[in-house]
């Protein structure tokens, strides 16, 4: 089809590129204030040592790991929902493709710099590729990710050439991006033959190399002795709820996107129905995964195991614990299993969300307090650095998507071209 | 090749705590202040762990000295994404602080709690002995003259000392030892070869019962415990 035609029809989807009214500002400029103050205070404990933040013995992983699992866990979204369901062809899921690709990749963007917050020396951290051991599983867990992301950086591009080609003749003033960009797409068949080729490669290796990230992460942890991280079915719990929080995000992205740049016509209730009949599926996986691991620990856990257990059951952690099951599993079901429109999918997964980043907190933080030679026992509490860091993580990963939506369109203009024609 | 193990006999143990200060000295390890303890960020290279057991009034406190186990199966050191830390041939497991980034992951993968981390740029001098010539050349070869802000820090068992007697030809575990070893009054701990049948430590452990700590993870410390009669 024509590029002017196709661009009239989709008017809706390139609107929101050009305008950017006082909403956009309102929300940018908090956002870049909160991102470039977490600079400051990563500024100050680099100056000042980990000591500025919550640590202390013998709590060494701490907040910067929690979020670390956390925004891993999100950038899930984009290789189940994009590659799966294109695999499939599930046609519902198309509008979703784009939002899908891009939280994955700002997602995993946001996640490993954890590390370098964490690490005691993030000057030095180079020395990991230089001088490699490669029993550890850290490393894995390095090479994994960079592998993860370059490919979702590859994918979400690929999958965009065609509507760059479109953009770079729609809008000529911004023809210094999109012209290098779209590597002289014009539409022919050649070009159309390559790209579906490339595009069903990557679905097929972007999916193990997903379920390879999260995997390893929980090897870090699953490897260790410590009480409660000792188990094997860290890796499929912790790729199950890194799907149920990745699609929970794709769900709150899409439903703002929908209601700030009017997408109501795109993204319909019927795409909303089907997206939410999956987070119920990883609401009942999520659920049933949990009542697994602390069942075991419960029925056959050691003594330290059971100390760890019962500071989460009724102890210290007591109160998080059962937020957390509220937030991931009582809140999102009861939604869910009577109605999936946007209204009640957005307050389930806002609640999924939240519950998830809880549960990587108590993966995570009463395993440590609680050592198997308890000697000391550990408690912790974040300082300001490590909130601030955390809030300028979530401002920098908002503020990345909005920017994206300005560049790029939010949904896959080529897609829904040729889904309409072939119906 | 030698096998460096010790010997703390528990019976003997009266809970002076000099072993932590002479280590504390001899490695040039930061004091700690008030605050750090209350943060739990002060480090220590050898502490004493206080494990209490029975209700009141019927209650047992057994306080035990813990310098790092020097496991022979180290989990600390398969963790290491940058190899940092490693066991030497003679089996004593260190730490190299010009490779560490300081990524704490030992720390979690140790099950002792042994290991330390610089939380902040300590105010610690570098090492000054009033006995030390003014040279600095001629100093004994302290090897932790300074400390570096985010690396993690732990025992050596004072591979400096045995280096040095190895090198003039001294015997190891009778005329040279580590500071711990060296300055507990009572002689609770016994240094020396755990491979050679004739040694100290081996000879006592033949005839007394011993524990390690934690032996269910199959760490296999060289740290052994004389039981408490």
């Amino acid at each position: 089809m024509d590029s002017e035609v196709l661009a009239t029809k989709y008017d809706q989807v390139l609107k929101p590129m050009t305008r950017m009214g006082w909403p956009f500002w309102v929300t940018v400029f908090p956002l870049s204030i909160l991102f470039l103050w977490s600079f400051f205070a990563f500024g100050w404990q680099y100056q000042w040592g980990l000591g500025e933040t919550g640590m202390g013995h013998p709590m060494s992983w701490t907040l910067y790991l929690v979020n670390f699992v956390f925004f891993i866990g999100i950038s899930h979204a984009g290789a189940l929902v994009s590659a799966v369901l294109r695999i499939t062809h599930a046609r519902w899921g198309t509008p979703f493709g784009r939002a899908a690709e891009a939280v994955t990749v700002f997602a995993l963007a946001a996640g490993p710099t954890n590390i370098l917050f964490d690490l005691g020396r993030s000057s030095r951290f180079y020395w990991v590729p230089l001088h490699a051991q490669f029993k550890s599983p850290l490393i894995w867990d390095f090479t994994c990710i960079m592998t993860y992301f370059t490919v979702s950086v590859i994918f979400l591009y690929v999958l965009m050439i065609p509507d760059i080609g479109l953009l770079r003749d729609r809008f000529p003033g911004r023809k210094w991006l999109y012209k290098p960009l779209s590597l002289g797409w014009t539409g022919t068949k050649d070009q159309w033959r390559t790209i579906s080729k490339t595009i069903g490669f990557l679905c097929v290796a972007v999916i193990p190399i997903a379920v390879s990230v999260h995997t390893v992460v929980s090897w870090v942890f699953g490897l260790q002795t410590q009480p409660m991280w000792f188990s094997t079915i860290f890796a499929p719990y912790f790729v199950t709820g890194a799907i149920f929080s990745g699609i929970a995000t794709i769900i709150i992205v899409t439903i703002a996107l929908r209601r700030i740049y009017h997408l109501e016509k795109y993204l319909t209730p019927y795409h909303f129905n089907n997206m939410g009949l999956l987070l119920l599926v990883f609401t009942l996986l999520w659920a049933y995964f949990t009542f697994a691991e602390h069942l075991t620990v419960a029925y056959a856990g050691g003594s330290h195991e059971l100390d760890v257990l019962w500071s989460k059951l009724t102890g210290r952690y007591a109160l998080l614990f059962w937020i957390m099951v509220l937030l991931c599993f009582v809140i999102p079901f009861s939604l869910l299993v009577f109605k999936r429109s946007p209204k009640f999918l957005l307050p389930a997964s806002i609640s999924v969300v939240i519950g998830m980043w809880l549960e990587r907190f108590l993966i995570i933080i009463p395993s440590l307090a609680h050592p198997r030679l308890h000697y000391p026992r550990g408690a912790y509490m974040p300082s300001w650095v490590e909130w601030s860091m955390m809030a300028g993580l979530c401002a920098g990963f908002t503020l990345a998507f909005i920017l994206f939506s300005k560049f790029f369109p939010v949904l896959s203009i080529w897609e829904l071209e040729k889904e309409a024609q072939e119906n | 090749m030698a096998k460096w193990g010790m010997v703390i006999d528990l019976d003997k143990c009266v809970g002076c705590q000099a072993c932590l200060v002479a280590c504390k000295e001899e490695n040039n390890v930061p004091h700690g202040s008030p605050e750090e303890q209350k943060s739990r960020r002060d480090i220590f290279w050898h502490k004493m762990i206080a494990v209490t057991s029975g209700k009141y009034p019927h209650v047992r406190v057994e306080v035990i000295p813990m310098p790092c186990m020097q496991c022979d199966h180290p989990p600390c050191v398969t963790v290491c994404p940058a190899k940092a830390t490693f066991k030497r041939e003679d089996g004593i497991v260190v730490q190299y602080f010009r490779r560490c980034i300081g990524c704490k992951y030992c720390m979690v993968a140790c099950p002792y709690g042994a290991r330390s981390f610089n939380y902040k740029v300590q105010e610690t001098k570098p090492y000054h002995r009033q006995d030390d010539p003014p040279d600095r050349k001629s100093w004994e070869p302290w090897p932790f003259p300074t400390r570096t802000q985010g690396v993690v820090e732990k025992c050596t068992f004072c591979f400096h000392r045995i280096d040095q007697g190895l090198k003039e030809g001294k015997k190891i575990g009778i005329e040279v030892v580590p500071a711990c070893v060296e300055s507990c009054p009572s002689q609770a701990r016994i240094f020396g070869d755990l491979e050679d049948p004739q040694s100290p430590v081996s000879r006592i452990l033949a005839s007394r019962a011993s524990f390690r700590l934690r032996e269910d993870l199959h760490t296999l410390p060289k740290v052994i415990y004389l039981s408490r009669s």
